[in-house]
Parts: structure tokens; C-alpha cells; sequence
């Protein structure tokens, strides 16, 4: 039964994706992963876009001292087991608003991160790269 | 009822969501396909099902949990109950509690996302409820009897008396099947201006008995649907499939209506389907009202 959940976990991870106040560069390569061209569907990815429903947490931007409570708010949400995934350069380390007044640097000052995506904005292969390493994370989690 | 009659609803309620779960995961493929897309395998529901049965438990209100085993209890037996070949009226009655069940479930918590979708769901039942109520009274008229038997025992297909009121059904599918243009209260797929609408509160596991429930909903609609070519019933299988087909493709050209629209389609257009085809069969077919 186990392994049964822990394929089926690996076939249908679904995401919701916040954004952290990003340039939208990153949500829009986000979404391109949605359209036919990559059409992550196959995979079984469903931009869900309810934390309570979904496995991953995909985020973009730095995170601020705004938002920092809705992202936290965010993770919490989740059932477990549940794995975030950083896309971009913001999201990893703060990017180009690293060291803004206003702003923390990457979201793993706030939450626990799993993946990084690295780029500016990062690729829609990238990040469907690392969704696929973000599942091997989940199918570690017992 | 007869031990037969038993056997063949028991065995319904154990394949149902078997061949239910196997409908949707076509769905799913045949709908990315018609987008120019590769599309999940067609047991991804399956795979769906077993990751949410898999989920820690996070509960908003107990309350909640009773609904939704109403829910998916009550449509079991609506399942059961047709069939077995019982009591029409009955079945619908009980789907539409079933129904009911989901919305007080919506309106147990206090997520505005959750209760709009309830206000929604309700105006789904007023749209289709009229629609599936007149269609056994129409049914009756022609066999003389509520029972599914009857529909059996009744030799030729219903779909020949009754073709305006398989149309109007159809129009109330659409609605029962949350798909476009009448999926307003739950926004399927990626739509997300409700969030998730009536579901957006439950997590995990009672995700997972929503699912079921669909999958017990759909074979029930479908099998509905089929009665309107009872004998031989394979070709009201095929008319069932044929159905669904069509679903899929009026989902994919159409954009979601408000549920003015919705309505006003059902009501004018289904309810009026209904009535002049009533009364086509009282005049053309000479038909005496057997109350
Ligand atoms: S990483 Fe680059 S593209 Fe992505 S949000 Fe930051 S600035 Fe925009």
C-alpha cells in the first residue's frame, strides 16, 4: 500500500505557485510550462492553486517584509508531505533585490526550501527539471 | 426486489468507480489531446486518488466530514438503487440530497471561497433538479411505472417517444458533469477565480471521497442516460459514451456562462423541451394520461 502511495505520489504533484512579489518573469516561464509547447500535464503537474490541495510549493520573487507572513501562512497550509521549489535568482538568494531595504533575500529565510531553480528568469526547462528533482525529495519522504 | 436485482447493484457499486476513474482519466487525455496536448496516462485519477488517501489529515471543521461521507454515502446509494431497478423519483430525490450534502458541507466553514461556491452549487441544483424531475414524470408517462424495471419491461426505446427530453437531460448533464459552460461552482481545472469553490476547504483524504463520488456520479449519469435505449442495452451504452463524448468537446469550445445563463438555458430551454415533448406525446401519439 505504501508503495502504491509513494508512486502515485510521484505521478500527480500538484502545484501551487506563489508569487513573492517577482518581476513576473519567472511566473511567466511558470506558466509556459502549462502550455502545449511543454504541457507538464503529461506528468500529471496540475497548477492546483490551493495550498490544501497541492504537494508542491512553487515560488517566485524575494521574499519582503510584507508577504513573509502570507508565504509562511502558505507552507502551513499544506498537508504534509509537501516539498517547495525556489525559481529564479530572487527566490533562491534575493536576487537583483538582494539587500533592498525592504526585502529579506531568498524565501529559505522564511521557509524550508527544497529545490533551487537558478536563472533570470529561469527557463521553463529548468523548472520542470527541478519539479522532477523536487519529486525524488518526495518520494523519499516516508 | 429480487436476488438478482442485489447482485447486479452491489456489483454496480464495486466497478462503478473502477470504470468511473477509467472515464475521467480519458477525459482528461481526450480533453489535452483536443488542446494539442500530450495529456496525463488514463489511470492518472487513479494515481490522484491514491496520493490524497496518502496525505496527512488537516480538518477545518468536524462538521464538514459528516457532510461529505453524506455525500459520498448517498450517492452510493442513488448508485445501488438504479441499478437495482428500483424507483426513479427515489433515485433523483436521493442524488439531490447527496447534492445538498455538499453544500452544507461548503457552508460549515467559514472560507468566503467555500461559501460562494455553495451559493453556487445551490443555484446548480435549482438549474438541473426541474430538469431531472420532469424527465421521470415524462418517463412515466410513457411506461406507466417510476421503476427502472419498467423502462426495461417497456419494449421500445425511450429515445424515440422522448427525444426532447433526452436533449433537455442533456443540458442538465452538462451541469451535473461540472463541465463548461456550466462548471460554476467548484472551477475546474486551472480556473482558479474561486479557488476551488465548493472543494476549497477539504484536503487530503475527504479530497479523495470527493473524487470517489465523482466517479460513483458520473457511471450514475451515465447509466441514466443509457435507459433512454434500455433494449438491447448495448446500444444505450453506446448512446451513453457517445454522450460523454459530446460532453467533452461543448467543454472544450465553450467558455463558462454566469449562472443567470445557466438559469435561464435550463429552465426556459429544458423544462420547455420537457413540456412540449409531453404534449407531443398526449397529441401526436394519442397517448392517454395513465395517472
Ligand atoms: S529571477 Fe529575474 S526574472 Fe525571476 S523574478 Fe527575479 S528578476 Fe524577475
Amino acid at each position: 500500500m505504501m508503495g502504491l502511495i509513494t508512486k502515485s505520489r510521484i505521478k500527480s504533484p500538484w502545484i501551487v505557485h506563489y508569487c513573492c512579489g517577482s518581476c513576473n518573469g519567472c511566473d511567466i516561464e511558470l506558466l509556459a510550462c502549462l502550455t502545449p509547447l511543454y504541457d507538464v500535464e503529461r506528468f500529471g503537474i496540475l497548477n492546483i492553486g490551493n495550498p490544501k490541495h497541492a504537494d508542491l510549493l512553487v515560488v517566485t520573487g524575494p521574499v519582503n517584509k510584507r508577504n513573509e507572513r502570507v508565504l509562511l501562512n502558505l507552507y502551513h497550509q499544506m498537508p504534509e508531505p509537501r516539498v517547495v521549489v525556489a525559481v529564479g535568482a530572487c527566490a533562491c538568494t534575493g536576487g537583483i533585490f538582494y539587500n533592498c531595504y525592504n526585502v529579506l533575500g531568498g524565501i529559505d529565510k522564511v521557509i524550508p526550501v527544497d529545490v533551487y531553480v537558478p536563472g533570470c528568469a529561469a527557463r521553463p526547462e529548468a523548472i520542470i527539471d527541478g519539479i522532477v528533482m523536487a519529486l525524488d525529495k518526495l518520494a523519499k519522504i516516508k | 426486489m429480487s436476488g438478482f436485482d442485489w447482485l447486479i447493484g452491489l456489483a454496480a457499486l464495486v466497478l462503478a468507480p473502477l470504470v468511473g476513474g477509467f472515464l475521467r482519466g480519458v477525459d482528461r487525455k481526450l480533453t489535452a489531446r483536443m488542446q494539442g496536448r500530450i495529456g496525463p496516462p488514463v489511470w492518472q485519477q487513479f494515481y490522484d486518488f491514491f496520493k490524497l488517501v496518502g496525505k496527512t489529515r488537516a480538518v477545518t471543521t468536524k462538521g464538514a466530514l459528516v457532510w461529505i461521507w453524506g455525500y459520498l454515502l448517498l450517492t452510493m446509494l442513488a448508485v445501488f438503487m438504479l441499478f437495482a431497478r428500483q424507483d426513479l423519483l427515489i433515485i433523483f430525490f436521493i442524488l439531490a440530497f447527496a447534492g445538498a450534502c455538499l453544500v452544507f458541507g461548503a457552508f460549515s466553514v467559514r472560507s468566503p471561497y467555500s461559501q460562494i461556491g455553495g451559493h453556487r452549487e445551490i443555484m446548480q441544483m435549482l438549474s438541473y433538479e426541474p430538469i431531472l424531475l420532469l424527465a421521470a414524470v415524462a418517463i412515466f408517462l410513457q411506461t406507466g411505472t417510476f421503476k427502472v424495471s419498467g423502462i426495461f419491461e417497456h419494449g421500445e426505446p425511450l429515445l424515440l417517444t422522448l427525444p426532447l427530453v433526452f436533449v433537455a437531460v442533456l443540458i442538465a448533464l452538462t451541469i451535473k458533469l461540472r463541465k463548461s459552460p456550466f462548471d460554476i461552482s467548484a472551477s475546474e481545472h486551472a480556473h482558479q477565480e474561486l479557488v476551488r469553490g465548493v472543494y476549497t476547504e477539504y484536503s487530503g483524504r475527504h479530497l479523495a471521497l470527493i473524487e470517489l463520488t465523482h466517479w460513483y456520479e458520473l457511471v450514475l449519469i451515465l447509466a441514466f442516460v443509457a435507459l433512454f435505449w434500455a433494449q438491447p442495452l448495448w446500444i444505450g451504452v453506446l448512446l451513453a459514451l457517445a454522450v460523454y463524448f459530446l460532453e467533452l468537446i461543448v467543454d472544450n469550445v465553450e467558455a463558462r456562462l454566469q449562472w443567470g445563463w445557466m438559469l435561464s438555458i435550463s429552465w426556459a430551454a429544458g423544462v420547455g423541451f420537457i413540456l412540449v415533448n409531453i404534449l407531443m406525446i398526449e397529441l401526436l401519439f394519442g397517448n392517454v394520461l395513465r395517472l
